[in-house]
């Protein structure tokens, strides 16, 4: 006896080819964005636009300065978002023995992950420009509040697959909670950590609406704690500058690139950090 | 039977509404090997992690009675001072990832030990002790995981040791492995008597048997029975102890 | 002694907890600071024609504070984007999770990866370059900075997201399930369809939530795309604001009512948020408890 086909069947086999077709055009996407960034892009970029200021007199674009800041504002978050965010994954995984009080940290972090980055901006602007006054410190520590999720979020997973024998182990042995912490636990979430700093790196290097409004968007040169108590913008800025406001799309395209760069750099970094973890835990 | 270095009086433990323990009365024999033996579930692993307060790392777990640990009460005194008077060897080897040598050195320097030379002579002896010495004595700053499952369970008793001990308790300290790697063990075990009070948790009856000096049989949380091994094994006074080491549950 | 270090280990235990308690201490101060730079303006201008005025005009002589145009803008941004965005995305991760080869798979996997990492502002740039004309020749228009580039854009930026929460979904469905549908002698093109896509249905509806919150949020790449006029979204190709560019446009100049006006539209724009996280958190935890 032939079964009958329902009538939906005829539209069965089509998923496999819709699939195929959806995911080469995700492909192909990719492909020609960073094509075309980098096509665009590296003509323009010359030494002398990394190397130097720019200066309306002899109208020339220089981006040294937004590369300096984007370094400056980058390690000045890390600094300050690492210990928070570690310390925060510790106390949910080793310390917090109420259910309740963890749900809520983690649904806070959670939301803090979902709020956009406009809204950083104003909520940065009045907490820490309006008081530290437009600087690069003032970006930073809007850019900690909105990197705090990813550490938490990394260092936590990692904590919990530290094994219970571990801290067992070290208790057994009559080590204090703290001692158990800083010797068995913490060495063993290096993976974590690493992780969430490097896709930190990657949302600090790309995130501009943020910063707009509490960092700034001047273009000097200056040294690491200067530059911390001065307006300044970061590489995302300047491209939007240049390309929004400036119609100097050059620059703006040789940022981009670099951006592009630091991109794939960052995506290669996360799978080599990847596949390091993964046979340090084989072996 | 020797002066007893632990006393415990009426020992009830509930693991939030459940009862683990019901008013267990012993008294742990110095320089002695008692075995705690009885069906999985019966609270013997958990009266195990009492002596040491090792429960105290799970939320849920309420105790009421009496333990003394040479005349002390162990819930008023400094739960680390205690735990390192009274080792623990866990069910399966858990050297921590780092050098054998710094594996064995955790202890010592966790209770303040800081001077190379002394730190040096505990790990050599605690190795020579746990007779590891010889196997590892050349690789020293090897990573511990790199060594096999009975040499990383000896490690244990040596990382144990380290911190010179009384009383030593062994939660079923051979059921991961072999059986060579087991006899070394027991071997191990019985030379350690000498100086320690051994309190060892074990499924296998012939080990009970094999080593110690004193059995105690476990059923439902509460103590069935308390002797001399050979007195215990060939002429229990409690039926459902008969049963049990004769093999009719189990 | 004994005492010391018991007080050590309390003051230690002190410090991670305040540790701990710094994402919730973010969040309220969030919300406390949104809440109250934007509820005087809404006041004063009244919360009926603030929310449903048809007209922003900000600096003009008689200043006009409506935002309607601004939601609508958002809305129709948010759901075009899903509606290009989700058919793409999910497909690619159902190639991903179930035909790829894995060479083809881990190449993929890291294109998606790759798109998640560009920034807003290379999004917008290309956007502006290659997207806005194109529009404007291929439908003819004067101006191709408007909504329908604003959402081509979004789609894109939101894909990655959707993809990866997509494949983790599909992939969280136990094999067994799978096996079971193949045994009675379906295709394995019948057994995602009927089986393993409807089990991995709350995933899948977790990533269309936060594509839906990734749209929504963005501000730099519509900024350069959607032409930023603030006008009712009434066709394709007319010039719009977002919520979010609306608050970016104006901020650097604004002063007084204006200002604190800006500050309303962000905080319009918490509550969807705010109200977007609690169904991504309702519809997870539904599915912990099946």
């Amino acid at each position: 006896m032939m079964m009958t086909s329902s009538p939906r069947r005829p539209l069965v086999p089509l998923v496999r080819v819709l699939s195929l077709l959806a995911a080469g055009l995700t492909a192909l996407l990719t492909l020609f964005l960073i094509g075309y960034i980098l096509l665009q892009g590296l003509p323009h970029l010359s030494w002398e636009l990394v190397s130097t200021s720019p200066s309306y007199i002899s109208q020339r674009v220089g981006i040294l300065p937004d590369l300096l800041n984007t370094l400056y504002i980058t390690l000045t978050t890390l600094l300050f978002v690492l210990p928070l965010g570690v310390g925060a994954a510790v106390y949910l995984t080793e310390y917090a023995s109420s259910r309740r009080l963890a749900g809520a940290i983690e649904y806070a972090a959670e939301a803090l992950a979902g709020i956009p980055s406009i809204i950083y901006g104003l909520v940065g602007m009045l907490l820490f420009s309006n008081t530290l006054g437009t600087s690069l410190m003032a970006g930073a520590l809007t850019l900690v509040i909105m990197n705090l999720p990813t550490i938490m979020r990394n260092t936590q997973e990692s904590l919990k697959t530290v094994p219970q024998s571990y801290r067992e182990g070290a208790f057994g042995l009559g080590a204090g909670k703290w001692r158990v912490i800083r010797t068995v636990v913490l060495p063993n979430c290096l993976e974590g950590v690493v992780t969430g700093c490097i896709l930190s790196v990657g949302r600090i290097l790309g995130e501009s609406a943020a910063l707009l409004f509490t960092a700034g968007f001047a273009h000097t040169a200056n040294d690491f704690f200067t530059a911390l108590s001065s307006p300044g913008a970061t590489l995302t800025v300047a491209l939007y500058v240049y390309a929004k406001e400036q119609g100097e799309f050059g620059a703006a395209f040789a940022i981009a690139a670099i951006l592009m760069l630091l991109a794939l750099a960052i995506n290669l970094l996360a799978t080599l950090s990847a596949k390091f973890f993964q046979r340090r835990n084989a072996s | 039977m020797n002066q007893p270095v632990i006393t415990v009086q009426d020992l009830n433990l509930w693991y939030g509404q459940s009862q683990a323990l019901r008013s267990v009365s012993i008294q742990i024999p110095d320089r002695a090997i008692t075995a705690l033996i009885g069906p999985s579930g019966c609270g013997k692993s958990t009266f195990l992690k009492t002596l040491d307060r090792m429960n105290d790392l799970i939320p849920s777990v309420r105790v009421e009675g009496q333990v003394l640990y040479q005349g002390q009460d162990i819930f008023q005194t400094d739960v680390n001072q205690l735990r390192r008077e009274i080792g623990m060897v866990f069910q399966k080897p858990n050297p921590f990832p780092m050098s054998i040598y710094d594996n064995v050195a955790y202890g010592p320097r966790t209770h303040g030990t800081r001077d190379k030379k002394t730190l040096d002579q505990l790990v050599e002896r605690a190795l020579r002790d746990a007779a590891i010495w010889d196997e590892v004595k050349d690789r020293l700053k090897k990573n511990a995981l790199s060594l096999s499952g009975g040499q990383q369970q000896r490690l244990c008793i040596a990382r144990a040791l380290a911190v010179q001990p009384r009383v030593l308790l062994m939660d079923e300290p051979t059921s991961a492995l072999d059986p060579i790697s087991t006899s070394r063990i027991e071997d191990l075990v019985l030379s350690l008597k000498e100086h320690y009070a051994i309190v060892m948790v074990t499924h296998n009856m012939q080990q009970a048997l094999r080593v110690s000096d004193q059995t105690a049989f476990f059923l439902l949380g509460e103590l069935i029975e308390f002797g001399e091994t050979g007195t215990l094994f060939s002429q229990p006074r409690d039926k459902r102890t008969e049963d049990y080491i004769t093999g009719r549950f189990g | 002694m004994k005492h010391t270090a018991k007080r050590s280990e309390q003051v230690i235990h002190a410090l991670f907890f305040l540790l701990g308690m710094v994402a919730v201490a973010c969040v309220i101060l969030i919300t406390v600071y949104l809440v109250f730079s934007g509820l005087p303006a809404i006041l004063q201008i009244g919360p009926g024609p603030f929310l449903t005025g048809k007209v922003w005009a900000s600096t003009a002589a008689q200043p006009q504070y409506g935002i309607l145009p601004f939601i609508l803008s958002s809305l129709a941004g948010t759901a075009g984007a899903i509606l290009l965005g989700l058919p793409v995305g999910f497909l690619t991760a159902l190639y991903l999770a179930k035909l790829a080869p894995p060479r083809i798979r881990a190449l993929l996997g890291q294109a998606v990866s790759v798109l998640a990492g560009i920034p807003s502002v290379v999004y917008g740039l290309v956007g502006m370059m290659v997207l806005v004309p194109a529009v404007r020749s291929l439908f003819g228009v004067p101006d191709g900075a408007g909504l329908l580039s604003a959402i081509i854009v979004l789609a894109i930026m939101i894909l990655p997201s959707i993809v990866k929460m997509t494949v983790t979904a599909l992939n969280a469905v136990p094999q067994e399930y799978e096996a079971a549908s193949l045994a009675l002698g379906a295709t394995a093109e019948e057994t995602w369809v009927r089986v393993t896509i409807p089990a991995a249905r709350s995933g899948i509806a977790a990533a269309v939530v936060l594509g839906v919150g990734r749209a929504i949020g963005e501000s730099m790449a519509v900024m350069m795309v959607a032409g930023n006029a603030p006008n009712l979204p009434d066709s394709l190709f007319q010039s719009v604001r977002f919520l979010t560019t609306a608050v970016a446009s104006e901020m650097s100049y604004s002063s007084g009512l204006q200002q604190q006006a800006l500050f309303s539209i962000a905080l319009v724009l918490f509550l969807f948020i705010m109200l977007l996280n609690a169904l991504l958190n309702f519809i997870l935890k539904g599915e912990n408890k099946l």
